[in-house]
């Protein structure tokens, strides 16, 4: 599960990528002709309109693929870096920005590939910034007030918006197509071109296939989170399930033993579980099954998972969905914690033991009720699982 | 030899944006370019004057933000010196590497070299301001959906609608 930095691509590595990426990302700005200030600033005088046609390309494009990157689950967002929203900040710093586009010609990444052509004014423009950053850093304790007004957290666009994603990507979608529409006309009509004529090409209907088949999968593949919780609505697939049961002596037994490839996986309320914390056990929520992190604790090889949870029919719903994420194998306990609650811990022995089993009962029984309230009161610390959900520092 | 022509833009468009989602994919983050130029800055400041960026409050946020000691081992930095050589081989393939000065066609070039730093001055304070400039906060904004940076976004291109027509004797 993406993102691959830091566990798959350590943090050096990861400079050395930063390096590649940015060939890559200066040869298609290069090649775009983002190198030329002339035909940056076109779109802001109706004479070139690349730089629109570039960008709004390049970030429908992005946004749908990551998008789709999160939807089928091989991206965890958590993770990923999202630029926070300081309302004021944001959008005078957006204002300035722009004037000086229109003043000097370049925004930052472009002045570099302009450097790096041999532009001139572009190296006096790199100065600019140096100076400006200097002059910011300097005047910062004047300036920190805006900076940090109306903080709103790290709200993706369609939470603050509350719609759904999908919907916003098909309105920014719309707005892309029709801007790119509306700017060929307006820079015909500046440069005086006569206006082309629209010829229907074979790669205008591939692409207009593409587009509807992302269209309608987009509003009807379920993401992958949902399908699967979908799945265990389903209460008779649930209860037929097989999975595999550990009754609750072996389970009384393995926590005694203190073995240590027993691994209890607590999927409680914080609150029941604090008030009855299981040796050797981690709190989890069905949540945390989906996130990157959490369930990496869950694929160590060689150990024993046993779900645990109130009752049987709980922990078979998060047996269904650890199956079908293609977790480690797990058992769960039988009847769940109450039931183990009733057998064990409370155990009233049975009066006058008939059989041989009985009377064994009787004797393991007892005993462990004696031991595992010990071993929980030793418990007391428990804490839920730790999410180390460190996102990636990015932006500015 | 003939200057060779631009790629087409929408072919560009959708290559950055398969690099950005691939750049997502690996980092967790997005394309940038500012943050480079704030850890020169920064770089240079506890350089010259320790003892003053030790105090000074902005140094201090940002060695709290960054853990690495060393403001120039920063993904931004390797980026962007990515960013120069990778337009330096593109600008060689297609013929463009000249040493020149591009301005408007009714502009001195003295005019020019002012306007251009002015504009650089006022980006390197909006960028900070905004949070990123056009790759880190508008661009990679948009493709994680980001509301500061959608609005970071539309502030630039209002901005520069805004007074494009005051400053349109420096290009028309």
């Amino acid at each position: 599960m993406g993102p691959l930095v830091p566990d798959v691509v350590s943090n050096n590595l990861n400079l050395i990528l930063a390096f590649f990426i940015g060939i890559a990302f200066g040869a298609i700005l290069e090649q775009a002709g983002f190198s030329s200030t002339r035909k940056l600033v076109g779109l802001f005088y109706g004479y070139d309109f690349t730089v629109l046609r570039v960008f709004f390309t390049a970030g429908v494009v992005a946004m749908i693929g990551v998008m789709a990157l999160s939807h089928f689950g091989f991206i965890d967002m958590n993770l990923v870096y999202v630029n926070p929203t300081y309302l004021w900040s944001a959008i005078i710093g957006g204002l300035i920005m722009g004037l000086g586009f229109v003043i000097g010609g370049f925004c930052p990444g472009t002045s570099i590939c302009a450097v790096a052509i041999g532009k001139v004014d572009a190296i006096i423009f790199v100065i600019g910034v140096f100076l400006g950053v200097l002059i910011f850093a300097e005047g910062y304790p004047a300036f920190e007030g805006l900076y940090k007004s109306e903080f709103w957290g790290n709200p993706k666009i369609f939470e603050t918006l509350s719609i759904s994603p999908n919907l916003f990507a098909l309105a920014m979608v719309c707005f892309a197509m029709l801007a790119f529409w509306f700017v060929g006309l307006v820079e015909r009509k500046v440069n005086k071109e006569p206006l082309k004529q629209f010829k229907l090409r074979p790669y205008y209907i591939v692409l207009s296939i593409v587009g509807f088949i992302l269209l309608v999968s987009a509003f009807t593949l379920k993401d992958r989170k949902s399908a699967i919780l979908q799945v265990i609505q389903d209460e008779q697939y649930v209860k037929s399930n097989k999975l595999d049961v550990m009754n609750v002596d072996e389970f009384a037994f393995r926590l005694m033993d203190n073995e240590e490839e027993l691994e209890v996986v607590d999927f409680r309320e914080p609150n029941d579980a604090k008030t009855l914390p299981l040796p050797k056990s981690k709190l989890y929520t069905i949540d945390n099954l989906f996130e990157k992190e959490p369930s990496k604790h869950l694929q160590v090889r060689g150990k024993k998972y046993v779900i645990v949870a109130n009752d049987e029919f709980t922990e078979r719903k998060i047996g269904v969905i650890v199956n079908e994420l293609g977790l480690n194998r797990m058992m769960i306990l039988e009847g769940g914690l109450n039931y183990f609650k009733e057998q064990i811990i409370n155990f009233k022995p049975i009066q006058n033991p008939k059989t041989l089993l009985e009377s064994y009962t009787n004797r393991f029984r007892e005993k462990a009720s004696k031991i595992i309230p010990v071993l929980i009161n030793r418990n007391r610390t428990l804490q839920p699982i730790e999410k180390k959900q460190q996102r990636v520092l990015g932006g500015c | 030899m003939n200057k060779i022509n631009y790629m087409n833009p929408y072919l560009a468009g959708f290559l950055l944006g398969l690099l950005l989602i691939v750049t997502v994919y690996i980092t967790g983050r997005g394309l940038g370019a500012s943050g480079a130029f704030k850890s020169y800055v920064v770089a240079s400041a506890e350089t010259i004057a320790p003892l003053h960026s030790e105090n000074s409050k902005f140094y201090r946020e940002y060695r709290n933000e960054h853990n690495s000691s060393n403001p120039l081992m920063n993904w931004l930095v390797f980026e962007v010196t990515g960013v120069l050589v990778g337009a330096f081989i593109s600008g060689l393939i297609s013929n463009r590497l000249t040493l020149t000065l591009e301005k408007g066609p009714n502009l001195t070039n003295r005019l020019r070299v002012v306007a251009a730093l002015i504009g650089g001055v006022l980006w390197g304070v909006g960028s900070q301001f905004g949070r990123g400039c056009t790759s880190g906060a508008a661009l990679s904004g948009m493709a994680v959906m980001s509301t500061g940076g959608i609005i970071t976004m539309f502030s630039i291109f209002a901005g520069a609608y805004l007074f494009a027509f005051f400053f349109r004797k420096l290009w028309i």
